[in-house]
Order: C-alpha cells, then sequence, then structure tokens
C-alpha cells in the first residue's frame, strides 16, 4: 500500500525582547543558574505579571507578516500542571483567544514547487524553567533563568506531507523571524523549537490516521530525521497490522529514534482559565496598522526581487535571501559592485568560505560591504584578474588597507599593455617551438599551456581575457607566416 | 495616654513632642504583649519597629515628618515583609521570609509608619473566623470565648483591643468588614483596583483587595490615601488619581451633608435578627441628618455564595498551585520521588479549609465541568453587578447589615463549613462587584458590637468614608471599647 504522511508543526519562536513576557528580567541566554530570575519569574508569594507590549508588537509583525488575522482581543490564559521547572504551578499562555489567527506561509522546494502551508494560530506565552538531572549526583537542579521568556507558539495545520516539507516549512519561519528581527534564530541555544504532529494514512484516503507528537526537536536535520523515522515507525505498524497508539514521544539524535514519553490515551486536563491577574489585550486599528507600516520587505519579495530585478537565478536568489543578514550584505557590496552575479558569486563563494572557516557570523565580516564591491568593480574594470582579486580578498580580511592600497602595495595591478604583453608572448613562444607545433598541428588545448606560461612570466598580473585575444592572434601569425 | 486614640490624635502628640515616637511604640509593643493570649500577632518586629521609630524621631528633628511619621500600625500577614515572616497563617509558609515589600508595605513605609508587626489571620485569607489560622485564632477582645471573625481577624482584633491604632487587611468575599463588625471598630475595602496587590500573597485574585481597619472614618481615609494608587506592578491597579485621596490627610474628611438618597436592599434584612433595630437606628440616623432613604432590590443576592466559591476556589486552586515544596516554604521529610513530595508537601503544610477550597476549585475548572460551574458562576457574578448597576441609577450608597449576627463562638460552625460560609452573604455581593465598602459599629447586642456596611459605587470611597463621618460626628459607637489589659 501506498502511505501518506501528514504531519503539523507546532513552532515555540522565543521573541528577542529585552526583558522577559511578564517580568523586568533579562531573558539573555547562558547566565549563572538562577542569576536571571527575580521574584516574578520564581513565582514568589505576591507576585503579579505584568505584560511586556513588545512581546505584543512582535507577535502583531508575525501575524501581519503571514497575513493573518490580528484579533484586537486576546486573553491570557492559566495553564495548569505540576513540574519542579513551572514555579507558579501554571504557565501563562493563551487558548480560546490567541492574538493571531489563520494565516499562510509559503513554502518552496528544492525543485522549485511551491506549497501554501496554512497556519492556525500563533499565541503568546512564558517559557518554563530548566531540570538539570546531571549537575547533582542524586539531585535535580532547576534553573529558572529561561522562566517567563516570551514565546510565540506558532501552530501550522496538518498540510505538511513529507520531512522535506516539514523542514522548509521549518526554514522558512526561521528566516521569517529573523527577517522581522523578534528572533535572534539561534536553533542550538534554543531560540526556536519544534514539535512535529505526525501520522500516516493511505494515499487517497481523507480521514486522518492517529497521531503521535515529537516533542522538542532543536535543529533542521532532525526536524527531518525524527519525522522520517516516526514516518517508517508508524507504516511498520500499520503494515504488520497494529494501530497507532496516540503519544509524546522524544527524539533521540543519538539513536535516531523516537521514544514514547507518555501515553496520550488520558488527555491531560490543564484546567485553563481566564488569568485574573492580566488584563485582555485590546488592540486598537491605528496600532495594527502603525506594526503594518513598520514591516521590513520579507523573504519572499526580496527573493522575487532579486530574480526579477536582478536577474539571479532561483537558487542564487534562495540562498541569498534566506538569512536577512546575507541578503543585507549582497545588497550592500552590491551598491557598490554593480553587477549581482558576480556580487552572488563572491559572496556565496570566498565570503561565505572564509566566515565559516574563522567561524563568524555575517554581520562580523572583517571585509566592510563596500570593499568587497570596490574588489568587484576593480575586476570588471580589468584593474586586477579574477585570480589575483583573491589575494585581495584574503588581505582585505587580514585588514591590510583598502582595496586599492592592497592593489598598490602589492603591485597587482593588471598588466593591460599590449606591447608589453606582445613581446612576453613572442619570448614564450621562441622559447616553446615543440608546444608552437603541437598547437599548429591542431592541438588547441596547447593554448592553456601558453597562458600559464603567460601568467606565470607576468605573475598572474596579465589580463586573462587579453592574454587569450593576443595569444590567438599571435599563433595564428606565426601560422600565416610560415605558410 | 489614651490606648484607642486615632491617628490623627497620635499624630498630633508626636509633633507637640508629648512623647518620642520610641515611646510611642514602646507602649504599644507593651500593650501587645500585655494582651497575647489574644492571639493577634503572628509576628512581633520589636527590633524592627524600634529602629524605624527613632528613624521615625530623627525626621521629626529634621523637620522631615509626614502625615504617618512615627504612626505605629501592623500588617495582616499577608503581606510581603522584607526581612520579617509572612507566613499567610499557613504551616506551609512558617518559616518563609519574602525578599521584598509589597507596594503597601513600601509606600506605608516611606510614609513613615512604623510597622509593629503581622497580624493573625485565617490560613491563605479562607476563613470567617480566624479558626483557619496554622497560628491558633485570634480571640474577640469583646468577649475571648468568641471569634473576632475572619480572614483578618487579628488585624481588626488589634485595632479594637488598642494593640495598634490602624492595620492593614485583606478582604475577597468579607475579610475586612466582617471582622470589623465582630470587634466593633472601622473597615474599608476599596474598590477593587484602587490599591495594589503586588507582594499581598493571592487568594482569589480577581476579588482580594487591601484595605484598613481603624477606629473613625478620617484614619481610614489617611492611610488609604497612603495605600492606594497606581502600581506599575498591579495590571488590574486602577490609575485613577483622586485629588480629594491625595489631599486628606491634610484637609480632613469633611462629614458629607449632601443629602444623599440611601438604598435598603430587602433581600439584606428580610430574615434580619440580630442587629435589626439597630440598623434601623442607623438609617434614621442618616435621615435625621438629612439624607433620603428608599428601599431597593438587589434581585440576585442568593447567587452570591455559591458563585462566590466556586469563583474563589477555582483561582485559589491556581494561586496555591506554587505551595508545592519545591522552590520555597515546607516540605515534607524524605520524599520517596516528585510526586511524594508534591503530595506530602502540600498534605502536611496546608490546612482543612485551604485544601477544601483547592480541591472545589480544581473540580470546578476540571474538563466537562467548566461550563456548569466556573462559568456559570461568572454569569451569576454579571448579573450580580449588574443588580448594584441598576441600584446606583437610583440611590447614592447602599446601607446594609454586614453581618446576619454578632460575633459567634470559638468552635460553633467549624464542623459547618457551609453554615460558616453563609456568615458571608451580605459581603460576598459586593465582592463580586468589584465595589467599594465599609463596615462601621453601629450599636451593641448582648455586649457584642453590630456592623453596618455601608456599599458605594465604584470608585466612591470619599462618598463612603464622608458618609461615615457624618454618621460618626452624630454618634459615638466608634468611641466604644473593650476592656482588655
Amino acid at each position: 500500500m501506498q502511505w501518506e504522511p501528514v504531519i503539523g508543526l507546532e513552532v515555540h519562536v522565543q521573541l528577542a525582547t529585552k526583558s522577559k513576557i511578564f517580568s523586568g528580567a533579562s531573558p539573555a541566554f547562558g547566565g549563572a543558574p538562577n542569576a536571571q530570575a527575580c521574584p516574578v519569574d520564581l513565582g514568589l508569594p505576591g507576585v503579579l505579571p505584568v505584560l511586556n507590549a513588545e512581546a505584543v508588537r512582535m507577535a502583531v509583525m508575525f501575524g501581519l507578516a503571514i497575513n493573518a488575522t490580528i484579533y484586537p482581543y486576546s486573553i491570557f490564559d492559566r495553564k495548569n500542571y505540576f513540574y519542579p521547572d513551572l514555579p507558579k504551578g501554571y504557565q501563562i499562555s493563551q487558548f480560546d483567544h490567541p492574538i493571531v489567527g489563520p494565516g499562510t506561509l509559503t513554502i518552496q522546494m528544492e525543485n522549485g514547487d511551491t506549497h501554501i502551508i496554512r497556519i492556525t494560530r500563533a499565541h503568546l506565552e512564558e517559557d518554563a524553567g530548566k531540570s538539570l538531572h546531571t549537575a547533582y549526583a542524586g539531585m535535580t537542579g532547576i534553573d529558572l533563568n529561561r522562566t517567563g521568556t516570551p514565546l510565540l507558539e506558532v501552530v501550522s495545520e496538518p498540510d505538511l506531507r513529507s520531512p522535506a516539507q516539514a523542514v522548509a516549512y521549518f526554514k522558512q519561519l526561521h528566516a521569517l523571524v529573523r527577517y522581522l528581527k523578534i528572533c535572534d534564530g539561534n536553533l542550538a541555544e534554543g531560540s526556536m523549537r519544534c514539535d512535529a504532529n505526525v501520522s500516516v494514512r493511505p494515499l487517497g484516503a481523507t480521514e486522518l490516521g492517529e497521531r503521535s507528537e515529537i516533542k522538542n526537536i532543536n535543529s533542521f536535520r532532525f526536524v527531518e530525521k525524527a519525522i522520517q523515522f516516526e514516518i517508517e515507525r508508524q507504516i511498520d505498524i500499520l503494515e504488520s497490522g497494529g494501530k497507532v497508539k496516540r503519544d509524546t514521544r522524544l527524539y533521540d539524535s543519538e539513536r535516531n529514534e523516537t521514544r514514547s514519553m507518555r501515553s496520550k490515551e488520558l488527555s491531560d486536563d490543564y484546567r485553563y482559565f481566564p488569568d485574573p491577574d492580566l488584563l485582555p489585550v485590546r488592540l486598537t486599528l491605528e496600532f495594527i496598522a502603525a506594526v503594518k507600516a513598520s514591516l521590513p520587505e520579507l523573504p519572499q519579495a526580496r527573493k522575487a526581487r532579486f530574480t526579477t530585478e536582478l536577474k539571479l537565478s532561483d537558487y542564487d536568489a534562495a540562498w541569498l535571501t534566506n538569512d536577512p543578514a546575507v541578503a543585507d550584505y549582497f545588497e550592500a557590496v552590491l551598491a557598490t559592485a554593480h553587477d549581482a552575479k558576480l556580487t552572488a558569486n563572491w559572496i556565496m563563494g570566498d565570503a561565505s568560505a572564509a566566515l565559516h572557516r574563522d567561524d563568524l557570523e555575517w554581520t562580523d565580516c572583517p571585509v566592510p560591504a563596500t570593499e568587497l564591491g570596490q574588489l568587484i568593480a576593480r575586476i570588471n574594470d580589468n584593474t586586477i584578474s579574477s585570480k589575483l582579486a583573491k589575494t585581495v580578498f584574503e588581505a582585505l580580511w587580514t585588514k591590510e588597507g583598502t582595496v586599492d592600497e592592497i592593489i598598490d602595495a602589492r603591485g597587482l595591478r593588471q598588466l593591460s599593455d599590449s606591447g608589453a604583453l606582445r613581446g612576453i608572448i613572442e619570448k614564450i613562444m621562441m622559447d616553446n617551438p615543440d608546444q608552437v607545433a603541437q598547437y599548429r598541428a591542431g592541438k588547441d588545448r596547447v593554448l592553456g599551456f601558453f597562458v600559464g606560461q603567460v601568467m606565470k612570466a607576468t605573475q598572474g598580473k596579465a589580463n586573462p581575457g587579453q592574454v587569450n585575444e593576443l595569444l590567438l592572434d599571435s599563433l595564428k601569425r606565426e601560422k600565416g607566416s610560415e605558410e | 495616654m489614651n490606648e484607642f486614640a486615632t491617628i490623627g490624635e497620635l499624630a498630633r502628640g508626636l509633633r507637640q513632642g508629648d512623647y518620642s515616637s520610641v515611646e510611642l511604640i514602646r507602649h504599644y509593643l507593651a500593650r501587645i504583649d500585655a494582651n497575647s493570649t489574644l492571639n493577634t500577632f503572628i509576628t512581633v518586629a520589636e527590633d524592627e519597629a524600634l529602629n524605624a521609630a527613632a528613624s521615625a524621631d530623627q525626621a521629626f528633628e529634621r523637620g522631615e515628618a509626614g502625615p504617618l511619621t512615627g504612626i505605629p500600625l501592623a500588617h495582616k500577614d499577608i503581606f510581603c515583609t522584607q526581612g520579617i515572616a509572612t507566613t499567610c497563617g499557613s504551616r506551609i509558609l512558617e518559616n518563609w521570609i519574602a525578599p521584598y515589600d509589597a507596594t503597601v508595605v513600601d509606600r506605608l513605609a516611606h510614609a513613615g509608619a512604623v510597622l509593629l508587626g503581622k497580624t493573625n489571620m485565617d490560613e491563605f485569607a479562607m476563613g470567617s473566623s480566624n479558626e483557619n489560622s496554622y497560628f491558633g485564632a485570634a480571640l474577640n477582645p469583646w468577649d475571648s470565648s468568641r471569634v473576632p471573625g475572619g480572614s483578618s481577624g487579628g488585624s481588626a482584633a488589634a485595632v479594637a483591643a488598642g494593640l495598634t491604632p490602624v492595620a492593614t487587611g485583606t478582604d475577597t468575599g468579607g475579610s475586612i468588614r466582617q471582622p470589623a463588625a465582630f470587634c466593633g471598630v472601622a473597615g474599608i475595602k476599596p474598590t477593587y483596583g484602587r490599591v495594589s496587590r503586588y507582594g499581598m500573597a493571592a487568594f482569589a485574585s480577581s476579588l482580594d483587595q487591601a484595605g484598613v481597619f481603624g477606629h473613625d472614618a478620617q484614619d481610614l481615609a489617611v492611610v488609604l490615601s497612603i495605600m492606594s494608587g497606581f502600581d506599575p506592578r498591579d495590571s488590574t491597579s486602577s490609575d485613577r488619581a483622586d485629588s480629594w485621596l491625595t489631599g486628606v490627610s491634610e484637609s480632613g474628611l469633611k462629614p458629607n451633608d449632601e443629602g444623599l438618597t440611601i438604598g435598603l436592599p430587602s433581600e439584606y434584612f428580610k430574615d434580619l435578627n440580630e442587629g435589626a433595630t439597630l440598623l434601623q437606628a442607623a438609617a434614621k440616623e442618616f435621615e435625621n441628618a438629612g439624607c433620603r432613604l428608599t428601599q431597593i432590590s438587589l434581585p440576585h443576592t442568593d447567587a452570591a455564595i455559591p458563585a462566590y466559591y466556586i469563583i474563589a476556589g477555582a483561582e485559589a486552586s491556581t494561586n496555591l498551585a506554587r505551595y508545592d515544596g519545591v522552590h520555597f516554604g515546607y516540605r515534607c521529610e524524605n520524599p520517596k520521588s516528585l510526586e511524594d513530595l508534591y503530595q506530602r508537601s502540600r498534605s502536611e503544610g496546608f490546612g482543612i479549609e485551604v485544601k477544601r477550597r483547592i480541591l472545589t476549585g480544581t473540580y470546578a475548572l476540571s474538563v466537562g465541568y467548566f461550563d456548569a460551574y466556573y462559568l456559570k458562576a461568572q454569569k451569576l457574578r454579571r448579573l450580580i453587578q449588574q443588580d448594584f448597576l441598576s441600584a446606583f441609577e437610583e440611590v447614592d450608597l447602599i446601607l446594609a447589615p454586614t453581618t446576619p449576627g454578632v460575633a459567634f463562638h470559638t468552635g460553633d460552625l467549624t464542623d459547618d463549613p457551609v453554615a460558616m460560609y453563609q456568615q458571608d452573604i451580605f459581603t460576598i455581593p459586593a465582592s463580586l462587584a468589584g465595589l467599594p465598602a465599609l463596615s462601621l459599629p453601629c450599636g451593641f447586642t448582648g455586649g457584642l458590637p453590630i456592623g453596618m456596611q455601608l456599599i458605594g459605587p465604584h470608585f466612591s470611597e470619599r462618598r463612603l468614608l464622608e458618609t461615615s463621618a457624618l454618621y460618626q460626628q452624630n454618634t459615638d459607637w466608634h468611641q466604644r471599647h473593650p476592656e482588655v489589659a
């Protein structure tokens, strides 16, 4: 039987606010345990939550970016359960009345296919703390620094049909929240975490199969692998005549398998009810309009602009627009370089490789965009060869000076004096009569040998196009003069 | 020194140099000690009080004294006080010391008031008799075989016995007004949102409101003026700035002479036995002072108690989830597992009434029962609010009994929680509606005080207090005091 996977994702996006969602403490990652937990985060007797307006603004931004309904009236509820990393015994979340209603996100697959994925809702909530099971022998430590970190939980419809689509969706969300600057997108630090609801059904069926939920997947690769594993596990069960049990599972990346955490046959009763400590959130149309006006160009619009206006390929445009920092750098380089394709090649090639080599972010790139732009411009105006441009780039990387200073200081200016080049070519031809004969006998490949010799004689400074032209001319003339 | 002096009188004494603040505080500390059998205080903060009094005396010397500088007061043990135990009357917080001050505590301390200690209360403010305190019940100074009321019974009894001139309390369904009536003192529960709840351990967040006990309306107004006002730490606090309130300590409260229309709700009087004639006499007093009396109806009064116990229980069940033995407070010995730690810490840490309300509240919020209980209770709450709003289209204030009768004997109602809940029948409706209400002594039955309740529209504290001042100008019930040590 042919099986069809049906996948929905719930993605927790950690909002990049300066303070927590209901307290003034910092949500920054990595502090000493409990150093960033104030009485409100600790849930001490008498404390009260106060909503961070910035978290609301960010949620609205996200909603507008996915063309979602923004509800002018939303409510915070208490989700009640006991757990040591949940100091109040309830999590403040949104249940019946989320801030963001239905919207859509378009994903593009590598083969160019696009799919519109429906987003059911997005709601604000506070994160819980962390239990540290390994730090103390026989005991569990509780770190409440993460408690109260603002999260936007983005819930998709079960519209995804393959692990690859799920990854594409997760990546598209990742790009979007970084464009909106509402999340730092740092998956390793848990800034985006994903729960996947997975079921399978016979291809063509309309009813959904029983699903399992895989919790807390925090990398693109693991989303793909965990879902793939889960699909296969469920198909195995169904094909051997069994039934999939509804449960909550954890993905073990070391063993590449999912394991049941708890059965969901008895559904949890979280006793949701409106938090009486918080007023309903009321948004005016003016506020929503002002947030809308502040939206930056979004990834898909930018990509479309790169393919239509800059004539870049789909692949290049996608590569460059995925991360707003890359796209910003690209456009800044382009402003000086005036050559989109060459700029794209430099960024996707040398610049990307060098950053990767030195483990740097695009925003920390040591080569200013104007200099890389100037370098590309110097290639195009024949001041330097593409080959020597790489040398200039490395010198820019170590901050030896500006492009023009480096070219002059290192004497890298391209040799374009045709008289001088002719002299060099003639000498090389004289020194290598065998190769000249071979060329004449029709071995065109020997041209490469001559180019190499000229470059060697000029320390790479000769203009390669000009060298080619002059060599062809000289070799032909030699040929002609003998005839 | 008059043991039952108002803070107005004490402030005058301090200003005139009749006594220093240190002398005044020593006097009250000695009175607390002499009357320790009343069990009105859970913690007496002697050292802190004397230090604060010394600072107050220095402020007088520098000429920097404010309206409350050097004035003693007590806080109900539900307000967090940095460095001084805050127990909420519970074993689960027996040794807990808050690392911060409640907004109410902070504002009163900044105004120069000197904290004598923390008063006894029903555990987590759940109770009408003080018998639910883990530290033993406070006793009624008029008759120590009787309860002082609850939950703020310690504060009411301490003011009545002259152990402090004023004390704070909290009122969720009558926890200020009922003990005020039982102890023969004045007590006001302001409009929900008038006073910040930050630092007040939560019982039922949508109902809890801090207030104050004292002997006369002027004292209530002065303390309230300092406690009140918007607090950025409490989203439900009101940002109103009423100029009369901020100026009341200088200008004094003017007895109301507007010839108000006062409504008498028939539902509150129909079964009233004890105190009915005293209430009628009080009404007559207002009529003699130029007010107009009229009968009104608040038809949904009967729904108040069931609605209240659903809503307050539901909120309490989650507000008290934080007392789990993990982060702070009582933890059971040798927990075998996480589950065991939760179960035994809470079973051993909470008293019976708290557990009863957590269980009923949990039930009311559960899947399958939420609509039938919680949602229905919220609908009833709106009907009760609507009753009052309609009434206030006709009348300026409502006059009603505070309690069904005088203070009952210790132990009388402990086996009958429903009968205990009925004690709050006249105070709960105003709580559900978020209205300001106060109780004033209006006479005695068999040597025990009876209270009358004035209920006003939202944020009408001025009218309530000025009307109280009018009554107290013409009567002297508030100047009768029990015989204490």
